[in-house]
This record gives structure tokens, C-alpha cells and sequence, in this order.
């Protein structure tokens, strides 16, 4: 019997795409759905999904849960557990448009909630800890039940089909946002289970990721370490958790985190191109976050609350482009999903391995939260 | 020039470099040489067996060359720094024998010559053969 | 005339068409096992003394030597073995403990060779270390999480003191004493050519060799002979030793006829005298103990160098590294039972401790579940043979290994497990100047050398098989691990799958 995702490691080919406005002019999906059409033949029906940043203006201040549920038994325990930890403000199913290429559909429901002040008090923990901590209780206690998506102001929605099918099923016209990636998936197993599309998310952070990271165990038996629980068994996973860790626990900016998890060789270390200040804290950081280095073939695109990230390995395995418009930034696995989104790009350029595109909201955007 | 120095620190005194070299300017093979040969080659380097210190000990090539001095046959000479026999010219006088300061010309296994270390120019070992046969890398082949 | 009860173990195969009685065979055997007979012009051999130390075979000039097991052989019984026989002879004789040395030769299991390797194909490029870096570079010591920022943006973050290896393999602790002061020179070279360490085991460090100390580990042990500040301060790391692979749970006694003048010197003992180590350290008798000697250790080298605890890979290891790794040190090493030795008790040798890739095992996970395996970096011990028992103890959790019979045999050991005797031939493992001159150092260090970089060749190799171009993402990558022929709670214990699955 073929396993699921979770139960078996499933490596996986794919496309990505995504684009950011950096002064926060929100865009209707359907400029990301056609991007990701275009690359069709990198994705085989088997996983396709998209991150909208921006999209729910509305209910900016509240955690959003987007979840699948495999039956209303685990929806109900679900739902019995958020009562007993958040105020949840609102809760619907997602609304979807039949679409013959895309079956099997969960139960999808959508939650927007706010931690219960005594209970997270009770926790002793920040607010977003005590968030991602419930998200990764529910993944992992309740059978059936799969929160995949948690942020503020932001969603993940992903199925089994192509990903151009999965952004008409979930009517993605209607959502509009500052920063949007998609995900086309080509998996080398047939695990056909809606939470193992991408991206994968924990609170505001998402990754859509090509590639097939040959560190996964070394990653994973580390961060496991921190309390984070690798149930999928994906490379994305473990990427969204590292990134989780150095950046939001840790603290780290995502120049630094980029240094870790791509850090330069030591021949580039040592070659004395950094400062003696950068050397020293490179050197450090190839000691004591060794194992949070991913090595193997990985082109990302990270997602968070005020901007994109995207990132290759080090000896840039896997296709990745970037170009410029105007204050529109726009990544692909290909040139041509760029084209189809912006035909007259100002510039364009394939940036090196383990080089970071960070590329955020204006520090004045009004939509711009946290830091 | 390069010539054959022994570190009596390492030199275990088990005499393979005088097999080695014995067979080597014989021609034949050891088993053959010391099997199989009317009368067993001689050879042109001696290890010098002490207490403690062990040192094998063959031509130093000297500045000083009494042998050659001495040589009335004209069968001794120096080629580019190595002190050669010409064994055609030698008449077995043994001049050469008494005047050695070292010891290191030695009469061969027929008795009516002399023969002495030529750094192996003569056969075709290539490197001195009792430098590649030192199994402690006592005797070594080096410009000093 | 007495009667011999034990056999011969071995015969000594001479072809007369082949030996020209040239008789290094027999000025080379400390054992005497070799003799010219003039009346008879020819060789003979009184095969009782030969260990099979091959020395003769090596240097025989015509190949005329072969030391095979003795054909003789008592009745055969599928319960009692001819070494059983023979050992029960030598203790009818004697009256006394038997001794062995180097590692447990028993035919128990060995994992490494049960576990198989992955490669990358299709959907993952390997990398061709030819052509791309390929990094072996390592660290060891504790690895602090936190870090930091001001609002300059400037990284604050704690340092801690480490080792640096340039590759992750170190030459495990062999005193001077139980080895000769050659050998110890050849494997302080190596160590310094190779920008690894060695370690000087529990004999002290000789005064020659202080200009190696940023390349040595000093080892502190129970009867700690050689130890002062000056010791502490000449090395780059502090090891206690707690205890032994080879012989867990027991000290360790170099017999006074091997203190000669350096050694005493060095050991700080008389000459002449036995040197005893106890079986504890009579100032640990439990983890707080251990604590103390820790921060002793700590506050006498001024918190600069990280403070290594090694011990012997026994039932409750993982517990007891744990215990170690909240007790402040830096780094476990864990010692397997196939691990070397001097000498030991044969029973003990033969029949305490588990293997080494079970500790491991157990020990990596046992410190993650905890969540402490940052606190500690684990070296792994106990014969590591090939470069790919490396890459495999690598992936299971290690971040360094420590080699030293791998080590041993690169300077020309066979082996043959008589280092008690202190006759070995090779000039290793004895204090008899004549015998120790036969180890020079200029040569055995090259050797040493040359074996560490075809092994560490020979892992970017397989490394880049696996797509993997950096030895931090194997560490702990026991995904690329594979059982073959276990049990599935063996498999259990070293957390991996069986190949197939």
C-alpha cells in the first residue's frame, strides 16, 4: 500500500514562483496562477499551492487557521481544542469552485482566532510561540486534522492537481495581496494527500521549495531537538522550521540565517573577501549552527509577514531567476513564468548560490507589521 | 653531489644492504647470486655492529681519494665525483686496500681484484641498492 | 624433561629454494624464534616464541617466510577451542591472570560492516569532489545557541572553547610508556601535518615533544602520572580518562622495567618503579565528582580549553553520557569494546563492553531526545578500520572519530597482539632501545599521514556520492544509513531502516 506523506520520505522535483510589491499595492491572484501555468511540465498533477500575504485586511490582527480535515469527528475534536486555547473570532468553510481535475477534497475550513490571555499567560511563552506550539499539538495529537496554514493577515492554499487547477478550485481572482508564491509539485511517489502539498507553513512563515536536500536527516534530528515535530518527513518542512528557529527564536536577520543555512565555503572564508569582524562571526556560525547547514539541491522562496526571501544552495543545483520592476520583484524557477507576469522587466538576472534576494516591505508601507 | 650517508640513529645493523648490494653488482637476482653462484659476491658496504650504534659503512668518495693516489695500475679513477675501478686495469697490488682510511675497498670473490662502491653507476639498479633496501631509512642518497 | 602442555600457535613455513640464510630473520626476532645453525648451514626455528608478528616476513629479502596457524591441532570439540585449551594450560602453569593487548578479536558481530551507504541518483545530483569544495573541516566543543543583536544590527554571541580539525579524525590516546617515544613523535607530526590532533594517553608528555602542544590533547587519568600545570598548559584540549575500551572498569599497570629514564621523567614516577593507574579516580566515585575535576580542570587552564571526557562504551552508556554532558565538559568520547589496548586482562578484554556503533547510537539519541546534544560533541572510538566505518559513525550521530590501531598498523604493527611483552618487533610498542630504533619516526609519520589523507579522500568521495558536500549535513544523517541482516530492535537501536525499506 502506497504511504502517505509523513510516513514515508517522498523527495520531489518542482517548480516556484512568487512576486512582491514593496510598497504593499495588493495584486489579484490570477497573476500568480498564470505563472505557474506556464511551467506546467515541471509540476505532474500530483501537489500544487499557493501563500497570499496581504490578503485578509480585514482580520489583520488575528491569526489565521486554514485546515483539512478528513472527517468531521476531527473537526469537531479540532474545534474543542481551540475553544479551550483561542477566542476564535470567526470560522467558515473556504470557498471553493468545483473543478473537475481537482477530487478528493478534504473538509476545509478556515478559523481566525486570538490566544486566550489566561491561557497563554498560563504557558509562560510569547504569543507566537504559544501559537506555532498549538498549531504543531494539533498536526500531530489529532488524527485527521491538519492546520496548513497559521499566520496573520496571510493564507496558504494548496491540493493535490496542478497548480493552476488548485488556484481556480480555491478562486484565487478573489483574494488580493502584496506578495504571493506559488508551488508546483513533481514527487517521485504518488502520496496523493492534500496537507503534503506546499508551501509549507507555520505561522507567517511559508516556503515553496525545488529541490531534494541530501542534509535532511542531519537538519531534521537537530531542529527535532527544539521542539518542532518533522511529521511530514518534506525538505519544506524542515526548511520553514529552520528558518522559524534562527529568525523568529533566535533572532537572527535573514542575511545571517542565509549565511547558516547556505553558508560560504570555507575556501570563500578564507579567502579573506569578508571583513575580519564578518570572518569571525561566519566561522562561528559554521561551528555551532553546522547542522542547520543544508547541502543537496534547493531553490526556496521564503514568505514571511513583511517580505520574500529567496535563496539557492550554495553550489546552485537548481534553476532559479529574479528580476526587477519598478518596486515589484519577481522570482521563478524559469524566465518565462517572469515573463508571463511582467513581459518588460527592468532587470533581470540569475542570482549565484547561497546568495540571498531579500526583498521587503518599505519601512513606511502601512502594511508592513512587526519589525 | 649525491652520495650515500648512513644515520647510525636509525641503522638497525641487519646487514640487508650488504645483501642487496652484493646481489645488485653481481648481476643476478639474491637467491641466485647467493644460491646459485660458484662462489658468493661480495659486498661493497659493511655494517659496522657496536652495543648500541650500528652504521653501515662504504666509499665516502673522499676529498683526499689515497686510493687513487695510490693506484699503480691506473685502474682507479674519479668520474664526475665518484671514485670508479676500472677492474681491466686492476692487478690485485691491494695498494688501494692498505691506504683506504675507512676499509672500504674490498678484495672480490675471486681474490685478485679489487672492487669497491661506485654508488651503483655501473649496474642498473638506478638508486644505490643499499639505500633502497634499508628497511628503516638509515641509508639515504643526498646532496649534503 | 618438562612437558609442553600448550601448542605452538603457529608453524614457520621456510622454502629452502628461496632463503639465502642471510639471517635478518633472525637478528630481527626479539623472540628469538630464529637461529643459523652452522652444522646443519641452514636456518632453524623454535616456533613456541613466534606471536606471528610478521616482522620476519616483511624483511625477509627473498620471500622465503610464511607463518601460518599451526597445523597441529588438539581434537576437535565444538566447545572447547584450541585457545581455550591452551589458555587453561598457561593458568595451570602459572597460576595467574592472563594477559592480552590490542582489541577484543572475538567473533562477536561488527556493525559497521551490516550497514550500508546511500548515493544520490536522478532526482538529486552527487558532486564530484574533483571538481566542486568538498569540506571536511570539523569542530568539536560546546555549541551555544545563543546570539544577539544590538541595534546596530552588530552579532553578540558567547564563545566557547573549541577544537579545530581540518578533518574529522584524531589519533586516540596510546601513552608514552605503552608505546615508544618514536611512535609518539610520528603521531605528534602526523597530527601536526595533518591540522588534527593526537593525544598523549595517560604517561605524561615527553619534553621533546612541547612543541607540538597545539596539535596534542593531554590526557589526565587516574593515576595521574605527568600531570602539572605546565602539562595542562602545553595542550590544546584536557582528556579524562574514565575508562578504557579495551578494559572497561579496570586501571592499567606499566611494569617497572619499562620505566627507563624518560619515562620516569616524563611520568614523574622513579625509575623502575610500576606505574599503576587505579580502576577509578579515587577523587571521582560519581557524576558531581566528575563535575569538580571538570571545573578543576577548567579553572586550572583558565576556561580556554575544552575539557574532553572519554569512556568506555558499557550497558548504560547513553545515561552516562548524558550525566557527562550536564556536567560542564565539552566533549564525550566514547571508547568500543573492539578498542585497542597495551594491555589487559584477557577476560575483560574479551568479554565487557558493547560495540561502539550501538554507544554511538544510543548516546546521539539519547542526548537529542534530552536536548542537550549541543551541549557536547561526541568522538567515537573503538576500531574505526576503513573510511567508511567514518562516514558511517559520522552519520550516527559522531562528529569526530579517534583512531589508534588503524594508526598503529600504519607504522607497521600486524597486529599481533603482544605489546605486553614488550618485545615488539616494529618498534612500537616497547621501551628497548634497540627495538625502538627500528620505528623512525621520519618515515612512520609520512605513513601516518599518507593514511589520513587517503581516508579523508576517500569520505568527500563518498560524501559527494551522496550530494553532500560539507561533513556537517552527515553528522547525525542516519538517513543515509541502511541495516543489512539486522534484527529490527538492532535496527531500532542504531535508528535506522534496513535496506529496502
Amino acid at each position: 500500500m502506497l504511504q502517505r506523506e509523513g510516513e514515508t520520505r517522498i523527495p520531489a522535483g518542482c517548480a516556484i514562483s512568487g512576486f512582491i510589491n514593496r510598497s504593499g499595492r495588493r495584486t489579484n491572484g490570477s497573476v500568480i496562477v498564470n505563472s505557474i501555468a506556464c511551467m506546467h511540465e515541471r509540476s505532474n498533477g500530483l501537489g500544487g499551492g499557493f501563500a497570499g500575504y496581504g490578503i485578509y485586511p480585514e482580520y489583520r490582527d488575528q491569526y489565521a487557521f486554514h485546515v483539512f480535515y478528513d472527517s468531521s469527528e476531527s473537526r469537531v475534536k479540532t474545534e474543542a481544542f481551540l475553544d479551550r486555547h483561542f477566542d476564535v473570532v470567526n470560522l467558515s468553510r473556504i470557498p471553493i469552485r468545483k473543478n473537475p481535475r481537482i477530487t478528493d477534497e478534504p473538509l476545509i475550513w478556515r478559523y481566525f482566532v486570538n490566544p486566550l490571555p489566561t491561557k497563554l499567560q498560563d504557558s509562560q511563552l510569547d504569543e507566537r510561540t504559544f501559537v506555532a506550539r498549538c498549531v504543531i499539538n494539533i498536526n500531530d495529537k489529532i488524527d485527521g486534522a491538519y492546520v496548513f496554514s497559521s499566520g496573520k493577515n496571510m493564507g496558504v492554499f494548496k491540493a493535490v492537481g496542478y497548480p493552476e487547477d488548485v488556484g481556480d478550485f480555491y478562486r484565487l481572482e478573489e483574494y488580493s495581496g502584496w506578495a504571493w508564491t506559488v508551488h508546483g509539485r513533481y514527487p517521485t511517489n504518488t502520496p496523493g494527500w492534500w496537507g503534503g502539498a506546499h508551501p509549507f507553513s507555520l505561522l507567517d512563515y511559508t516556503i515553496v521549495h525545488n529541490g531534494e536536500i541530501s542534509s535532511y536527516d542531519a537538519n531534521r534530528r537537530f531542529i527535532e531537538m527544539f521542539g518542532y515535530k518533522c511529521n511530514l518527513l518534506t525538505d519544506t518542512e524542515v526548511i520553514t522550521y529552520i528558518v522559524d528557529y534562527l529568525h523568529r527564536r533566535l533572532g537572527m536577520p535573514l542575511e545571517d540565517v542565509a549565511k547558516v543555512i547556505a553558508s560560504p565555503f570555507w575556501s570563500e572564508i578564507e579567502s579573506g573577501k569578508f571583513s575580519p569582524e564578518e570572518t569571525e562571526k561566519i566561522r562561528h556560525f559554521r561551528n555551532v549552527y553546522s547542522s542547520l547547514l543544508i547541502t543537496g539541491p534547493f531553490s526556496i522562496i521564503l514568505g514571511y509577514n513583511y517580505g520574500l526571501m529567496a535563496l539557492n544552495d550554495r553550489l546552485k543545483l537548481r534553476s532559479m531567476v529574479a528580476a526587477e520592476k519598478g518596486d515589484t520583484i519577481y522570482i521563478s524557477s524559469e524566465e518565462c513564468s517572469i515573463r508571463t507576469m511582467c513581459p518588460d522587466v527592468d532587470k533581470i538576472w540569475s542570482p549565484r548560490g547561497g546568495e540571498p534576494i531579500i526583498a521587503e516591505l518599505d519601512k513606511n508601507c502601512a502594511e508592513r507589521v512587526g519589525k | 653531489m649525491k652520495k650515500v650517508y648512513v644515520n647510525e640513529d636509525w641503522c638497525l645493523a641487519c646487514h640487508l644492504c650488504e645483501f642487496y648490494c652484493a646481489a645488485a653488482n653481481s648481476g643476478k637476482s639474491l637467491i641466485n647470486a647467493f644460491k646459485y653462484s660458484d662462489k658468493k659476491p661480495v659486498p661493497r658496504i659493511r655494517v659496522e655492529e657496536g652495543s648500541e650504534v650500528n652504521f653501515a659503512v662504504q666509499c665516502r668518495h673522499c676529498d683526499a681519494k689515497p686510493c687513487v693516489k695510490g693506484c699503480i695500475a691506473g685502474a682507479l679513477s674519479v668520474v664526475d665525483g665518484v671514485v670508479v675501478c676500472d677492474e681491466n686495469k686492476c692487478v690485485g697490488c691491494y695498494t688501494c686496500v692498505l691506504s683506504c682510511p675507512y676499509g672500504c675497498v674490498v678484495i672480490d670473490e675471486e681474490g685478485h681484484r679489487i672492487q669497491k662502491c661506485d654508488l651503483c653507476t655501473k649496474n642498473h639498479n638506478g638508486e644505490p641498492a643499499c639505500v633502497q633496501g634499508c628497511p628503516n631509512k638509515a641509508i639515504v642518497f643526498e646532496e649534503r | 624433561m618438562a612437558v609442553n602442555f600448550n601448542n605452538a600457535l603457529f608453524e614457520i613455513v621456510r622454502n629452502p629454494d628461496r632463503c639465502i640464510k642471510c639471517r635478518v630473520c633472525e637478528r630481527q626476532c626479539a623472540n628469538e624464534v630464529h637461529k643459523y645453525d652452522p652444522e646443519q648451514d641452514k636456518m632453524v626455528a623454535n616456533e613456541l616464541n613466534c606471536v606471528d608478528c610478521q616482522r620476519c616476513v616483511c624483511l625477509c629479502p627473498t620471500n622465503a617466510l610464511k607463518i601460518r596457524p599451526n597445523e597441529n591441532q588438539f581434537r576437535m570439540n565444538g566447545n572447547w577451542n584450541m585457545q581455550l585449551m591452551d589458555e587453561v594450560y598457561k593458568q595451570a602453569g602459572s597460576g595467574g591472570v592472563l594477559l592480552s593487548a590490542m582489541g577484543n578479536p572475538q567473533n562477536y558481530p561488527v556493525y559497521w560492516d551490516k550497514i550500508l551507504l546511500n548515493a544520490s541518483q536522478v532526482t538529486n545530483p552527487p558532486i564530484d569532489p574533483l571538481r566542486e569544495p568538498m569540506e571536511t573541516k570539523t569542530f568539536l566543543g560546546k555549541k551555544s545557541q545563543k546570539i544577539t543583536y544590538d541595534k546596530d544590527g552588530k552579532a553578540h554571541y558567547e564563545k566557547t572553547p573549541y577544537l579545530e580539525l581540518d578533518l574529522p579524525i584524531m589519533f586516540s590516546a596510546m601513552s608514552f610508556g605503552s608505546i615508544s617515544k618514536n611512535a609518539h613523535e610520528s603521531l605528534a607530526r602526523a597530527a601536526t601535518a595533518l591540522g588534527t590532533y593526537y593525544n598523549t594517553g595517560e604517561g605524561g608528555l615527553h619534553r621533546d615533544f612541547y612543541k607540538y602542544g597545539k596539535n596534542t590533547i593531554v590526557q589526565v587519568a587516574s593515576g595521574r602520572f605527568g600531570v602539572f600545570k605546565g602539562y595542562l598548559d602545553a595542550g590544546a584540549a584536557v582528556e579524562i580518562k574514565m575508562g578504557q575500551g579495551a578494559k572497561p572498569g579496570i586501571g592499567g599497570h606499566l611494569p617497572g622495567m619499562k620505566v627507563n629514564e624518560e619515562i620516569s621523567r616524563t611520568r614523574m614516577i622513579p625509575m623502575g618503579a610500576d606505574a599503576i593507574s587505579p580502576a577509578p579516580h579515587h577523587d571521582i566515585y560519581s557524576i558531581e565528582d566528575l563535575r569538580q575535576l571538570v571545573n578543576s580542570l577548567k579553572e586550572a587552564t583558565n576556561g580556554e580549553k575544552p575539557i574532553i571526557v572519554k569512556i568506555a562504551a558499557v550497558h548504560n552508556v547513553a545515561a552516562i553520557a548524558s550525566g557527562i554532558a550536564r556536567s560542564g565538559a565539552d566533549i564525550i568520547a566514547i571508547d568500543g569494546f573492539r578498542g585497542g589496548t597495551g594491555a589487559a586482562p584477557t577476560r575483560i578484554r574479551d568479554n565487557v563492553g558493547i560495540p561502539i556503533e550501538l554507544a554511538l547510537a544510543s548516546v546521539d539519541s539519547r542526548l537529542r531526545d534530552e536536548g542537550i546534544r549541543n551541549d557536547v560533541s561526541i568522538v567515537a572510538a573503538g576500531s574505526m578500520r576503513s573510511a567508511a566505518d567514518v562516514v558511517k559513525a559520522i552519520a550516527l550521530g559522531a562528529d569526530a572519530v579517534y583512531i589508534a590501531t588503524a594508526a598503529l598498523l600504519a607504522m607497521g604493527c600486524h597486529l599481533c597482539r603482544s605489546c605486553n611483552t614488550g618485545k615488539c618487533n616494529w618498534g612500537i610498542a616497547t621501551q628497548r632501545a634497540d627495538l625502538v630504533k627500528r620505528l623512525n619516526p621520519n618515515v612512520a609519520y609520512e605513513r601516518l599521514v599518507n593514511l589520513v589523507t587517503a581516508w579523508d579522500h576517500e569520505i568527500k568521495e563518498i560524501m559527494g556520492g551522496m550530494g553532500i558536500n560539507s561533513i556537517e549535513s552527515l553528522r547525525g544523517n542516519r538517513l543515509m544509513l541502511r541495516g543489512i541482516g539486522l534484527t529490527q530492535k538492532e535496527l531500532d537501536i542504531l535508528g535506522i531502516m534496513h535496506a529496502g525499506e
